[in-house]
C-alpha cells in the first residue's frame, strides 16, 4: 500500500472515475485553470480538457441546478462546493430537486449526482466560512450523505458516490486534506452504509465521524492508559447510519459518548442517541452523552474557536461521566 | 404587435393545424373539468392551478419540437403535458392521486412528469426549474446532440436570483435551451407593474446576457410556433439559448383557490372575448380546413375523452400504503426511523 494525502485520494477517486466513464464530469468555482481552491483538482484540467472540467461563475444554485438536470437526462455530474458553507446558497436544488425528483416523478427520473466540497471549522474563518451542515442534508430522504476521516476512505467512498445511481452529499472537512494515510492498491471501493471500528475495546463507544476522529482516537489511547478500553467507531456514512453496528458495539460497552463538530441542538448525535435508546435501552447503563460544538456562531478568535471544537479533554470528561469515575 | 395567422403560408398544414386545435380543446376541457370535479366532488386536493386561455403558448411551441427534446415547466403544468401528448387519462389519474397517474400519485397537480413523453416535470419552486433546462441543455452538448429543452416560466419567475444565474451560464456556454416567459400579466395577485422594473421582459432577460429575444402575442398560436421554431434552429446549430417573451392571459384566478379580485372586471372581460381557441377556430374556417360540423364534432370528441379519463381516473387504485417508502432512491431505500 502506498501513502497519499486526503487531496490526493479524491483526485485519484475524480481521476480514476473519469478515466472509466465519459459521462463523469467535475464543475465548480476554480476547479479548472486555478487547479482547485484547495488544489484537491490539481492537474485535472490538464489530463481531461475543458469539456469535462468546467469552471463556473460564483453561482452555486445555478450550476447546482444544472449539475441536476445533466444527471436527470444521464450525465453523472461532481459538483465541487468551494466550501459546504456555501451550499446553503443552492440548498434548494439539492433538497427540492435532487432530493425529491425520483419521488414526485413515480420513479421515473433518477438524479446520479455528487455535491462534495471541503466544510468545518477550519481555522479563524468565521460564522460564515465554518459550517457543518451535515445534519441538515443528513434529514433529507433521498439523499446519502458521506464524510470520510481517512484517505483510504475519501477515495474509496468517493468512487462508490460517482458510481451511486442517486444524489450523494460527500462531505470533506478542510483541515484533513493535508493528512497522510496509506490506501490500498488498485481498485479500493468503500460500501455506504457501513461504519468502521478503528479500535476495539469494551468498556465504552465512542462514535464519531470526520476530522473528529482524530480527537477521539487521542482520548481513546489516553483512556487506555488509564486503564479504559474505549470502541472507537468512524460512521463514515451518516445517511443511512449503520445502527447494527452502534447496537453490537453498544450492547458490548453498555456505555457510548457521540462525538461531533457539528451544534448540539437538533443535531446528528441527538438522532443517533434516540435511536440507540429506543433499540437497546436496557442494556444502557448510563445515559449516552454527546461532545459537540458550543451553541453558538463560530467565532473568529483561534482560542474561542478552538473552545468549540471536540477536544481530547472535553471526550475524556464525557467518557469520565458515563463510566461514573 | 404582428400576427401571422392570417398569412399567406402558414406554418403549418392543414391536418397539424386541426391537431393543434384539437390539442386546445383538450386542455381546455381538461381544465373545466377538473376543476369541477375539484369544487364539487373533493376528489382533488391542493394547489390547482388552471392553464386556461394560455393554451396557445404550450401547443405551438411544443408542436415544433422532435421526440427526443426536452420540455419543462413550472407548476401550471397539465397543459404542457397535455400538449407532449401525454394521456388525459395519466393526468386525470394523477389529480386524484391514482397509482395509474403519471406520477403514481406521488407528484399531484403541480408535478406531472412523463419521461417517455420528454415531460420533464412540472416544478413548483419558483424559478427553481430554469437552472434544470440549462442541465439538460447541457447535456446535449457535452455529448455531442442536437436536441434541446424547451423550459416554460410565469412572469413572477424572472425575480428569481437562480434564473439569471442559469441565463448567464445558459449564454456564456452556448446551451440549446429556449425560455418561454408566459407573462399573463400577475404573479399570483402581484401584477407585473407592480413587480418588475421594466414592462419589457426582455429587457431583463435576453439584452443583458447577449441573447434573442423575442416579445410576441402568446395567444396568437401560429407566430408561437414560427417564433419558437426560429429559437429552436438557433439552438439546434450551436448558437445558443433564446429568450421568448409570450404574451398571454389566464381566463381563471392563479389558483383555484383565487377569485381574482385584483383584476378589473373589463380587462378580464377583453381577454375572454379573444378567447385564443375562438380565434384559431375562425382562423382555419377563413382558410376552409374546418366547418361548423366539423367543429362540433372535434368538440364532442375531446369531451368524450375527457369523460373517459374521468372514468378510469374514478376506478383506479390508490396506490398502496407501502408505496410512501417507494421510488425515494435507485438503492433499496432505508428509513431512517
Amino acid at each position: 500500500m502506498a501513502v497519499f494525502s486526503f487531496r490526493e485520494a479524491l483526485n485519484q477517486a475524480m481521476s480514476e472515475e473519469m478515466e472509466r466513464d465519459d459521462s463523469v464530469f467535475l464543475m465548480g468555482e476554480e476547479v479548472a485553470e486555478y487547479d482547485g481552491a484547495y488544489k484537491v483538482s490539481q492537474g485535472m484540467l490538464k489530463r481531461f480538457g475543458p469539456r469535462r472540467v468546467i469552471d463556473t461563475p460564483i453561482s452555486e444554485e445555478g450550476f447546482a441546478g444544472i449539475g441536476i438536470g445533466a444527471a436527470m437526462v444521464g450525465l453523472r455530474p461532481i459538483i465541487e462546493f468551494m466550501t459546504f458553507s456555501f451550499s446553503l446558497v443552492a440548498i434548494d436544488q439539492i433538497v427540492n430537486n435532487a432530493a425529491n425528483m425520483r419521488y414526485m416523478s413515480g420513479g421515473q427520473f433518477s438524479v446520479p449526482i455528487v455535491f462534495r466540497g471541503s466544510s468545518g471549522m477550519a481555522g479563524c474563518l468565521g460564522a460564515t466560512h465554518s459550517h457543518r451542515l451535515e445534519a441538515w442534508y443528513a434529514q433529507i430522504p433521498g439523499l446519502t450523505v458521506v464524510l470520510p476521516a481517512t484517505p483510504a476512505d475519501a477515495k474509496g467512498l468517493l468512487k462508490t458516490a460517482i458510481r451511486s445511481d442517486d444524489p450523494v452529499v460527500f462531505i470533506e472537512h478542510e483541515v484533513l486534506y493535508p493528512d497522510k494515510g496509506e490506501i490500498p492498491d488498485g481498485e479500493h471501493l468503500v460500501p455506504f452504509g457501513k461504519a468502521e471500528i478503528k479500535r476495539p475495546g469494551a468498556d465504552v463507544s465512542l462514535i464519531t465521524y470526520s476530522r473528529s476522529l482524530k480527537a477521539t482516537l487521542a482520548a481513546a489511547e489516553e483512556l487506555a492508559a488509564k486503564g479504559i478500553e474505549a470502541e472507537v467507531i468512524d460512521l463514515r456514512t451518516i445517511r443511512p447510519l449503520d445502527i447494527d453496528t452502534l447496537v453490537r458495539s453498544v450492547s458490548k460497552t453498555h456505555r457510548a459518548v457521540i462525538v461531533e463538530e457539528d451544534w448540539p441542538y437538533c443535531g446528528l448525535g441527538a438522532g443517533i442517541s434516540d435511536r440507540i435508546t429506543r433499540e437497546i435501552f436496557d442494556e444502557l447503563d448510563a445515559p449516552i452523552l454527546r461532545v459537540a460544538s458550543g451553541d453558538a456562531p463560530i467565532p473568529y478568535n483561534k482560542h474561542l474557536e478552538a473552545s468549540m471544537l471536540p477536544s481530547v479533554p472535553r471526550i475524556l470528561a464525557a467518557v469520565d461521566e458515563v463510566v461514573y469515575r | 404587435m404582428a400576427s401571422v395567422q392570417t398569412e399567406a403560408q402558414p406554418i403549418v398544414d392543414k391536418s397539424r393545424a386541426l391537431d393543434w386545435l384539437r390539442q386546445m380543446l383538450l386542455i381546455r376541457r381538461f381544465e373545466e373539468r377538473a376543476e369541477m370535479l375539484y369544487q364539487k366532488g373533493n376528489k382533488i386536493g391542493g394547489f390547482f392551478h388552471q392553464y386556461s386561455g394560455q393554451e396557445p403558448v404550450a401547443v405551438g411551441s411544443i408542436g415544433v419540437l422532435r421526440e427526443d427534446d426536452w420540455v419543462i415547466t413550472a407548476y401550471r403544468d397539465h397543459g404542457h403535458a397535455l400538449a407532449l401528448g401525454m394521456t388525459a387519462r395519466s393526468g386525470m389519474a394523477e389529480l386524484l392521486g391514482k397509482v395509474t397517474g403519471c406520477s403514481k400519485g406521488k407528484g399531484g397537480s403541480m408535478h406531472f412528469f412523463d419521461a417517455a413523453k420528454g415531460m420533464m416535470g412540472g416544478h413548483a419552486i419558483v424559478g427553481s426549474h430554469i437552472p434544470l433546462a440549462a442541465g439538460f441543455a447541457f447535456a446535449s452538448k457535452y455529448r455531442g446532440e442536437d436536441r434541446v429543452a424547451l423550459c416554460y416560466l410565469g412572469d413572477g419567475a424572472i425575480n428569481q436570483g437562480g434564473v439569471h444565474e442559469a441565463l448567464n451560464m445558459a449564454a456564456l456556454w452556448k446551451l440549446p435551451v429556449i425560455y418561454i416567459v408566459e407573462n399573463n400579466l400577475y404573479a399570483m395577485g402581484t401584477s407585473l407593474a407592480r413587480s418588475s422594473s421594466h414592462q419589457d421582459l426582455t429587457i431583463r432577460c435576453a439584452t443583458p446576457y447577449g441573447i434573442p429575444g423575442h416579445r410576441i402575442d402568446g395567444n396568437d398560436i401560429e407566430l408561437m410556433a414560427r417564433t419558437t421554431l426560429e429559437a429552436v434552429d438557433h439552438a439546434r446549430s450551436g448558437e445558443g439559448p433564446s429568450f421568448i417573451e409570450a404574451l398571454t392571459y389566464r381566463h381563471k384566478g392563479h389558483s383555484i383557490s383565487d377569485p381574482g379580485k385584483y383584476r378589473l372586471r373589463d380587462e378580464l372581460d377583453t381577454y375572454m372575448k379573444n378567447d385564443p381557441i375562438i380565434r384559431y377556430e375562425s382562423v382555419l374556417k377563413e382558410r376552409g380546413w374546418i366547418d361548423d360540423e366539423a367543429f362540433e364534432a372535434m368538440r364532442e370528441e375531446v369531451k368524450a375523452e375527457i369523460e373517459e379519463a374521468i372514468e378510469f381516473a374514478e376506478k383506479s387504485e390508490n396506490p398502496p400504503l407501502e408505496a410512501v417508502y417507494e421510488d425515494i432512491t435507485v438503492a433499496p431505500f432505508i428509513p431512517q426511523e
